[in-house]
């Protein structure tokens, strides 16, 4: 059982996802992850001027609570089933990233100069977390769906929008990554 | 029961992201910059093998476990709103490293300023809400 403490291959994840999507089918629901953003819009009483959050919120608690246990999940994941959290991606990724300047990479879940404790100070790592996370918010109202509904469950289901949109996906991130990263960092 | 079965999925499904690391902004990175197979053999491995299962349900007339009908939406055919804003969430994607699923995973590992990630989200998803009448879809 000690493969459980490492990090799970793509052949045993990837299927696993695609359980995780076909059980919400089976419990009568949907696999997609961004229609909560839009709930906690709704909760926070956005409806009350636009008109496009003016939603019966019952009919999406079901989300809520998905929400709910993939933050226990990743306590768990993380307290409990976890030894050692460091990715251990390229060396060529590594190599790429130490001259971007983020010297945790290989080292570390998530990059330290964005994720660590000495963010909270420093205004360019915040902005650049605030800025990431609003397109993402955006991008995936604006498109109906995120990667979970799209690049999985939407392609899965053979659906040319979701197609068209996980090729979007690609092209934003690889504009990001290739043109804006050294512009950024 | 109905809510304890969407909780313990959404349990299942925090475990499986944290551990397949793909909630790790560093794979993100390096799956675009194609230095790795892993992203792609996750993404690629759950969408071949969920279409099958997808088939499957759809074919055989299945019932949900509580006896409901099935029913799996289509996507409503257009193209702008799926162009603009995939590459939209692909710029958020590549430079938060996390897509909606993993803002929830990344809270419960206990990587604090992921909030920040969350909170962008919510006004990114209130912006959309209150410009889409002046969007192309």
């Amino acid at each position: 059982m000690d493969w459980i403490y490492e990090p799970w291959p793509w052949y045993v994840s990837g299927p696993l996802i695609a359980l995780t999507m076909a059980l919400l089918i089976l419990v009568g629901k949907r696999f997609g992850m961004s229609t909560n953003l839009e709930t906690f819009c709704s909760l926070g009483g956005a409806g009350k001027r636009i008109s496009y959050f003016d939603i019966d919120i019952k009919s999406r608690k079901w989300g809520l609570l998905v929400v709910l246990g993939a933050v226990i999940g990743g306590f768990l994941a993380a307290n409990f089933l976890t030894e050692d959290s460091s990715v251990h991606i390229a060396s060529s990724t590594v190599a790429e990233l130490n001259t971007l300047g983020f010297d945790s990479a290989g080292s570390a879940y998530l990059p330290t100069e964005l994720f660590g404790e000495m963010i909270w100070s420093d205004t360019k790592a915040l902005i650049i977390l605030l800025v990431g996370g609003f397109l993402v918010g955006f991008g995936a109202r604006y498109a109906r769906g995120c990667t979970s509904g799209h690049s999985i469950s939407g392609i899965s289901n053979l659906q040319i929008p979701s197609i068209i949109a996980t090729i979007g996906f690609f092209l934003g991130g690889l504009f990001m990554v290739h043109f804006l990263f050294p512009l950024i960092f | 029961m109905k809510n304890l079965s969407y909780l313990l999925i959404g349990v299942f499904f925090g475990i499986v992201m944290f551990k397949s690391e793909a909630a790790s902004w560093f794979r993100i990175y390096e799956m675009f910059q194609f230095d790795s197979f892993h992203m792609y053999g996750i993404m690629g491995s759950a969408l071949v093998l969920g279409a099958v299962l997808l088939q499957f349900i759809k074919g055989s007339g299945t019932k949900s476990f509580f006896g409901e009908i099935i029913v799996i939406e289509e996507k409503k055919k257009s193209f702008w709103r799926y162009a603009i804003g995939g590459v939209v969430f692909g710029l958020g994607w590549a430079l938060a490293g996390a897509c909606p699923g993993p803002i929830y995973v990344l809270l419960g590992a206990g990587f604090w300023p992921i909030v920040i990630v969350f909170f962008g989200a919510i006004l990114g998803a209130l912006c959309y809400g209150a410009l889409r009448s002046k969007l192309p879809h």
